[in-house]
């Protein structure tokens, strides 16, 4: 009798782990050496687009001089740099207003009735005789601020042209109060309370009545602080098209303001109110914001704005953000999703998914580690891709002494974050679009046409800003937003346009919408998958 | 040439494709019509422009069937089979050229026509009317005829474009993605760009750039070409691609 051993394989016996599925995903990604390619080519392209845009953006100090055949230069100041007013937190603002101000020692409070409001155009505007313009964002009010000096911290109460009273402190914090407009007939009290390093603001009809608008710190205060009554009134901007970067004419408003009812409590050593025109203003010399007190009565003018200084063309602040370094992105996008197309199209084409398939019968899962291995290998070229353009680009603008928009470093962080999982998410949106329709042209064009078109019609001029917001809020695409290079301030009139940054959704709504449609085209891949022979 | 016109016929994605192509150009156009507005006291718009924004976004699926017409034969391999039955490869491409413009400008003729009257029909809702010195669109008007057939003709380039970049790189997803950048990348780069002297050039080079100042019927003084000279230059881009296209497949291995 011989024992027949039956052949054992020397492997061990192990279950078909998640882990080997990705490892096998990966060594297929891996070996190809056009998708390798592919990634680095998306990489080059938007670091490479990055760094030329940041040459390009603007008429550097060589070409200016170097060339004869350069055309107006548009900034003036972009040799050496426009010099701009810092506030608190490092913001870009403007602080110009007329200031009727008294030195308060410690804690105190100030009140005041304001009865009229109206506004001066500097010249004809829309059509409306000159005299008569009120802007929506006039304001003129009480302020407590930390001394005189352009930029410091400061918190305030005030009556506006159309957006009726507001609490508003250290120039992006803006809280509403009472609605409707100031008059004769509806006057509106303020009233603003410093304890410490607190500030309480209060607003009133009647004079008896108060509610509470807001509290808020102001960290560092001084213990003597300038506080008092404030005018003052921002351009008035009108834009010649609706489509796109066209032209804007601002001119300068002035507004005028009657004061009454001013009652103060706490320490103010001063013995009379001093008038200041803190930062001069934009009015020629010819109008200068003035002031009179007559039997309790204030009538204050005042010009400019207290408020933070808008990125981007036609605005008031600097003309290039990063955001315009990451421009090319698109193009790299584009690669990535090529390969996102074929890593699975390919196993179509050549029938290796039936291989596949035999190997891991389960088919969700075979599509979960195609979607890790290819959103990975995509977020590592986005990050890379991000990270060239916006910190190459940074370097090389800076060194150009370009008008470029100082980031805070946060949101730095989410552009340049932002940037890679965009390029991710996109990836698996792709690969499950390529799942669903098998074949890389359909893929392709499906992606192109939701992704890449929704894009590309926000950049040039002569699309209808109204067409691209709407289709940057319903598409994938709507998760550019996570490129948004500074925030869009409600109360600061400006150009608001995709082509300068600013998207109609928030970044991680904008992102949420990106992932909610990848989702959906997972599931139905998946499903798909099941369901269908190969 | 009847050979390939019968591969042409009978996939049934052709013809949606081409269907695709006319409908997302009229719909992106007469979504441009509706949401522009004219303010008094003078927009810069150019309403014919505006009419045909769709051909911006339709010129995406034109180079998708232009690009299927070659690289189809590719992954199936099929073009093994053609190029037995029809050995003089320039033959087989040049009918493949022929008949897919042919099948372009149909299709494009149909987008440009619908486009032109949803602007004929929705600007003067939006203030581009007479009133404000914009008679309604009509293709009696020279330049809005120069427009509207430079448009199909520009949707005709880019079908020759993309077929000398298929034959070149035979993959379609590379063809598809290879084209589109570089259309693309000129228009939103020069978009950022505020150093004029480089903006000018770039706006010369680009094939889609160029390309389009076909439609341009107002300032066109402003213009860093005429708008023939801009059709030219997309002209020599759909040439040169095609030239290395049907070197590659003249000496290469099928």
């Amino acid at each position: 009798m011989t024992t027949v051993t039956p052949y054992r394989s020397a492997a061990r016996d192990v279950r078909d782990g998640f882990g080997q599925l990705l490892h096998a995903e990966w060594t297929k990604f891996r070996t190809v050496r056009g998708w390798v390619i592919g990634m680095i080519l998306a990489v080059l392209v938007t670091a490479g687009l990055g760094v030329f845009l940041a040459k390009a953006a603007t008429p550097s100090c060589s070409s200016q001089t170097g060339s004869g055949q350069q055309g107006p230069v548009q900034h003036g100041a972009a040799c050496g740099g426009p010099v701009y007013t810092v506030g608190p937190g490092g913001v870009l603002v403007q602080d110009e207003f007329y200031f009727v101000r008294q030195p308060l020692a410690g804690n105190g409070s100030i009140t005041v009735r304001v009865t009229s409001l109206t506004g001066l155009g500097s010249e004809e505007i829309n059509g409306q005789p000159a005299g008569s313009l009120l802007v929506p964002w006039s304001k003129a009010g009480i302020i407590i601020k930390d001394g005189t000096r352009q930029g410091s911290a400061y918190a305030a109460m005030m009556a506006t042209g159309r957006n009726g009273v507001r609490m508003q402190w250290n120039y992006t914090g803006d809280t509403a109060g009472l609605p409707g407009a100031v008059s004769g007939a509806s006057p509106r009290w303020l009233r603003l309370t410093r304890d410490g390093d607190t500030i309480t603001g209060y607003d009133s009809a009647d004079g008896t009545h108060w509610a509470r608008v807001g509290t808020l710190a102001l960290a560092g205060l001084p213990s003597t602080v300038q506080a008092g009554l404030f005018v003052t009134s921002p351009l008035s901007t009108t834009y010649s098209s609706s489509l796109g970067v066209g032209n804007a004419s601002s001119s300068p408003t002035e507004a005028t303001a009657v004061f009454d009812h001013v009652s103060r409590t706490g320490t103010w050593p001063a013995s009379a109110w001093t008038g200041d025109d803190v930062g001069a203003g934009n009015l020629g010399a010819a109008q200068v914001p003035a002031y009179h007190q007559a039997a309790g009565r204030f009538t204050v003018s005042g010009s400019g704005d207290i408020a933070p200084l808008i990125a981007g063309p036609l605005n008031h602040g600097p003309n290039i953000t990063v955001r315009d370094f990451l421009l090319g992105m698109f193009a790299g996008l584009i690669a990535v999703a090529v390969v996102a197309t074929m890593f699975m199209t390919a196993e179509y084409r050549r029938g290796l998914i039936r291989t596949t398939l035999a190997a891991s019968p389960n088919r969700g899962r075979v599509l979960a580690a195609k979607a890790i291995v290819i959103g990975s290998a995509a977020f590592v070229a986005g990050l890379a891709a991000a990270v060239g353009a916006v910190l190459g680009g940074t370097r090389i603008a800076q060194g150009n002494g370009s008008d470029l928009f100082p980031e805070p470093w946060l949101t730095e962080l989410r552009i340049i974050a932002g940037t890679a999982a965009l390029i991710a998410v996109a990836a698996v949106f792709t690969l499950a679009i390529a799942t669903m329709v098998r074949r890389s042209a359909t893929a392709i064009l499906i992606v192109i046409v939701t992704i890449v078109i929704p894009f590309v019609l926000s950049a040039p001029p002569g699309i209808p800003v109204g067409l691209t917001e709407w289709l940057l809020r319903i598409t994938p695409a709507a998760a550019f937003a996570l490129q948004q290079p500074a925030p869009q301030y409600y109360q600061v009139q400006a150009n608001y346009i995709p082509a300068s940054g600013y998207f109609p959704l928030a970044p991680w709504t904008g992102f949420a919408v990106l992932c909610a449609w990848t989702a959906i085209a997972l599931a139905a891949a998946a499903y798909l998958l099941k369901r269908r022979d190969v | 040439m009847h050979a390939e016109w019968t591969k042409f016929r009978t996939l049934a994605s052709t013809g949606w494709l081409l269907l695709a192509a006319a409908a997302f150009t009229i719909a992106v156009s007469a979504a441009a019509d509706a949401a522009a507005t004219c303010r008094s006291g003078g927009c810069q718009a150019d309403p014919a422009k505006l009419s045909l924004t769709g051909v911006q976004a339709g010129q995406a699926i034109v180079v998708i069937i232009a690009v299927l017409a070659i690289s189809g034969e590719y992954s199936t391999g099929m073009i093994r089979i053609t190029l037995t039955a029809m050995p003089r490869r320039l033959t087989v491409l040049a009918a493949k050229a022929t008949l897919t413009t042919g099948l372009v400008v149909a299709a494009a003729a149909v987008a440009v026509l619908a486009s032109v009257l949803a602007g004929r029909l929705i600007l003067p809702g939006h203030g581009f009317a007479a009133a404000h010195g914009y008679p309604p669109l009509s293709l009696g008007h020279g330049p809005v005829l120069r427009a509207a057939c430079g448009s199909v003709l520009y949707l005709a380039l880019i079908a020759l474009l993309s077929l000398g970049v298929a034959t070149a790189v035979r993959e379609s997803s590379v063809a598809i993605g290879l084209v589109l950048g570089v259309l693309y990348v000129f228009p939103v780069v020069t978009s950022v760009i505020s150093n004029q002297h480089w903006q000018r050039h770039l706006e010369q080079t680009g094939p889609m750039t160029a390309g389009l100042y076909i439609q341009a019927t107002v300032n066109l003084r402003s213009l860093p070409l005429t708008p023939w000279q801009g059709l030219g230059v997309l002209a020599l881009w759909a040439a040169g691609a095609l030239t290395i296209g049907a070197l590659i497949f003249r000496f290469r291995d099928a």
